[in-house]
């Protein structure tokens, strides 16, 4: 379905005006916006806004934001059209999500400068990061790029395994010390055989943890910590892991692995299925992080570089 | 992030307060203030609207007693009706049979592998023998991860590497158990999106095969609006017979188990609290109003605080901190009335604002004792000026007290990050005010 069909379907109604439209020059335009502009929304519309955002997971709080920010917009700008309307919408969201950081890897190319480009994936339990690893090491291997993956989730079942076989699948190396060995050091023998190897990118899995379990989050921060030792700076990028499917509890996620981790980059997983994902307007707004990647299946190539405005027609499809 | 629910209805029906009766008009707002309560629990938006209709219903014409305030009476008709809908008949898990078959189905990651090694233990702490089933043909090493908890739990584990056939696995699984005196089968499935077909037809024919006596869908409970959608595709291909909430010891307020309730009307069996094998939990439907609402034990606990609680004094307070000047005699004072109460650490969580500042520090009548010795310690310009508290004060304080001047830093910087939080809750409060007429939300 078309961009923004749902809930704009009664721009259909507005066909005439459109004929018309096309026929005046865009000064004419201009002058007309001034003179027959319409510079508020009618609630109708914004009910069905409301209901789509919020639908979608984007929460009260950023849907009122959202709400407000585009009746602001039309009271300065004016409309003629409600395709002129969804336009302006689409910039008052899109103004909220903040642009990729060129400090970290970006479409899968790295950063000059930094060898070994060190990643560290963390997030709760079962959002899909290792899975999210196994796609990022397939996609910097197909950039040419040396890859060493690092399984510091030595705690649940089968995880060392698990990416052991993504380490097969993508032909990259994968750096371990079996189960239960304590994966502050698995990680600083990653980073370090990452080094040895004159390995391009470093990426290390992490154990999920529920935020609000403070040792684990500990945990988390000794892991973040021991790769400094080896590599000045890194982990250069920490991604958290977002499942499309979570509600408003991403807030407190994304806090609490800010905490711990100064996270600076999210990927959202899971956006083949029904869910929308909305949340992520407000949580990379909130914590200024970017989400830079999306996670749309359980193969190797169903991972997608993060682009805002396909991301707001989706919320608006269906 | 959220701001509970009692909170939100004592500020909705403060222009009720001397008026008798509950009516359209008045409820209005009191209606609104609920519905985005449970939306920001991730309660689904339509199901939050319907729900609220019916709670207008029931507290339509009812006569605010003296004794309690509007909001109470609200409180305790939404915490009624979210418990009648969360928990109705509870089901007892079908495992009788000459092996009893339980299919376990849901989303990826949502917990199933994990439930599944739960759910064997569970059964085998009845007496029972159960076989656990690696039905998941496709997530990388799916298969380990059972074996790895099979033996966690010392239930066999029946797997056939290589074969990517779950119908045949599954009834293979069984054919072994009839041999081996297992008689309860338990299968564990791939995670699976709604929308996927062939992977729907395939756990649909799993079930036709197999005829399960039991089909649990496992979900987790940080979910949001997508419950709902999600529930129902699962229910109408499988009409599963009951639900698993998973992940509930994390700190989401679970709005979707409501919203699942509403659609499919099927028992929620388990509530999965962690990783370890032995956190698995029956649901408790009391428990859950509560969680959703976010307000804890509040509708038993405000019975007992109203007799204690000075209701000037806490108008005082309240004003005091929506003008941020709450200082450090009127913690003193908070101290003394929390102490009257007994049972301290439940009862932190009522007074407004201070609940979750302090949610984390360990509260005994000894931690009292101390923060009460090192406040007696400052001058009153002191207590009335907290931002006054620099290094030599602090130290003069603390050997004043005879405590470490550690303990004096640690207080004045939880008090700080109370008052932090005060006015946080504030500008939440103020900003959200503000911008409500606009708000669809109102009908
Ligand atoms: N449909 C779909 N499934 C996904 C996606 N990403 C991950 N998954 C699936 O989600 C499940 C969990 O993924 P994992 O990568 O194991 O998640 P994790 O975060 O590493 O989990 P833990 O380490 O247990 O916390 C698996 O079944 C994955 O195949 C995605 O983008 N789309
Ligand atoms: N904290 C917590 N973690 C849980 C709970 N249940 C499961 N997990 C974790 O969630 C993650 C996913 O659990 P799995 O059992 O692998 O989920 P699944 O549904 O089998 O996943 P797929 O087979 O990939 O679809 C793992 O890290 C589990 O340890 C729970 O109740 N609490
Ligand atoms: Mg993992
Ligand atoms: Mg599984």
């Amino acid at each position: 379905m078309g961009l923004f069909e749902k809930i704009f379907s009664r721009e259909k109604k507005e066909k005439l005006d459109q004929g018309l439209e096309k026929t005046k020059s865009s000064l004419l335009g201009k002058i007309g916006k001034a003179l027959a502009g319409k510079s508020s929304i009618d609630e109708g519309f914004l009910d069905d806004l409301e209901e789509i955002l919020v639908t979608s997971d984007v929460g009260i709080e950023t849907t009122l934001k959202i709400i407000e920010r585009i009746e602001n917009r039309v009271q300065r700008d004016k409309y003629l059209t409600e395709s002129e309307l969804n336009t302006m919408l689409r910039e008052e969201i899109a103004d909220l999500l903040p642009d990729q950081d060129d400090t970290l890897s970006r479409d899968f190319h790295l950063p000059n400068g930094t060898k070994p480009y060190v990643i560290m994936v963390v997030g709760v339990n079962g959002v899909g990061k290792t899975t999210t690893i196994g796609k990022l090491a397939h996609q910097f291997k197909a950039k040419g790029h040396k890859v060493v993956l690092g399984a510091a989730d030595t705690f649940r079942a089968a995880a060392v395994e698990q990416l052991k076989i993504w380490g097969q699948r993508t032909g990259v190396e994968v750096v371990e010390k079996g189960m239960n060995a304590d994966p502050a050091s698995v990680a600083f023998e990653a980073v370090k055989a990452a080094c040895e190897k004159e390995a391009d990118v470093c990426i290390i899995d992490t154990a999920g943890r529920l935020h609000n379990k403070v040792n684990l989050m500990n945990e988390l921060s000794k892991i973040k910590r021991v790769m400094q030792k080896v590599v000045p700076g890194a982990p250069h990028e920490v991604l958290l892991v977002l499942d499309a499917s979570t509600g408003q509890n991403a807030f407190e996620q994304a806090r609490q692995f800010t905490a711990a981790t100064e996270v600076n980059a999210l990927a959202l997983t899971k956006l083949d299925g029904t869910a929308k994902g909305g949340v992520v307007i407000g949580v990379s707004e909130q914590f200024k992080t970017p989400v830079r990647y999306i996670g749309v299946g359980e193969g190797m190539e169903d991972l997608q570089v993060f682009n805002k405005y396909e991301f707001i027609d989706s919320l608006f499809s269906n | 992030m959220f701001e509970n629910l009692s909170s939100r209805l004592e500020r909705a029906f403060k222009s009720i307060k001397g008026q008798g009766k509950i009516t359209e008009l008045n409820i209005a707002e009191t209606i609104k203030e609920i519905r985005k309560a449970l939306v920001d629990a991730d309660v689904n938006y339509k199901i939050a609207k319907s729900f609220t209709d019916r709670v207008k219903d029931k507290a339509m014409g009812q006569n605010v007693l003296t004794s309690v305030s509007p909001g109470q009476l609200m409180i305790k008709i939404v915490n009624d009706e979210l418990k009648e809908l969360l928990g109705g008949t509870t089901e007892e898990l079908q495992i009788q049979g000459n092996p009893a078959i339980i299919l376990i189905a849901g989303l990826q990651g949502s917990g199933k592998t994990t439930f599944s090694g739960k759910l064997a233990r569970h059964i085998k702490g009845k007496g029972r023998n159960p076989l656990l089933v690696a039905g998941d043909v496709y997530r990388p090493a799916a298969i380990e991860q059972l074996k790895v908890l099979g033996e966690q739990v010392e239930v066999s584990v029946y797997t056939e590497e290589g074969n990517k056939n779950p119908v045949e696995i599954a009834n293979n699984a069984i054919r072994y158990a009839k041999q081996n005196g297992n008689n309860v089968v338990i299968i564990d499935t791939a995670g699976r999106l709604s929308v996927d077909e062939e992977m729907m037809n395939e756990i649909a024919r799993v079930k036709a095969a197999v005829k399960p006596q039991e089909i649990l869908f496992v979900v987790d409970a940080m979910t949001g609006q997508d419950a709902v959608n999600t529930a129902q595709v699962f229910n109408e291909r499988l009409d599963f017979n009951g639900v698993v909430l998973t992940k509930m010891d994390g700190d989401t307020r679970g709005g979707a188990a409501l919203s699942i309730k509403s659609v499919v009307n099927k028992p929620i069996k388990f509530v999965s609290m962690g990783e370890k094998m032995d956190a698995l939990d029956v649901f408790h439907p009391d428990r859950m109003a509560s969680r959703i609402l976010g307000m804890g034990d509040i509708v038993s606990l405000v019975e007992r605080a109203q007799q204690v609680f000075d209701e000037e004094e806490a108008d005082r307070l309240q004003k005091k901190i929506r003008g941020n000047d709450f200082d450090f005699d009127d913690f003193f004072k908070q101290l003394q009335q929390i102490k009257k109460m007994g049972n301290i650490k439940d009862l932190m969580g009522m007074i407004p604002g201070v609940g979750k500042a302090i949610k984390d520090v360990d509260i005994n009548d000894d931690s009292f004792k101390n923060v009460e010795s090192i406040i007696q310690s400052m001058t009153p310009f002191e207590r009335k000026n907290p931002d006054s508290l620099n290094g030599s004060r602090k130290k003069r304080i603390a050997t004043g007290a005879g405590r470490d001047i550690t303990e004096v830093n640690k207080l004045v910087k939880q008090f700080e990050d109370m008052r932090k939080m005060m006015k946080s809750m504030n500008k939440m409060q103020g900003g959200m005010g503000g911008r409500m007429p606009k708000m669809p939300f109102r009908r």
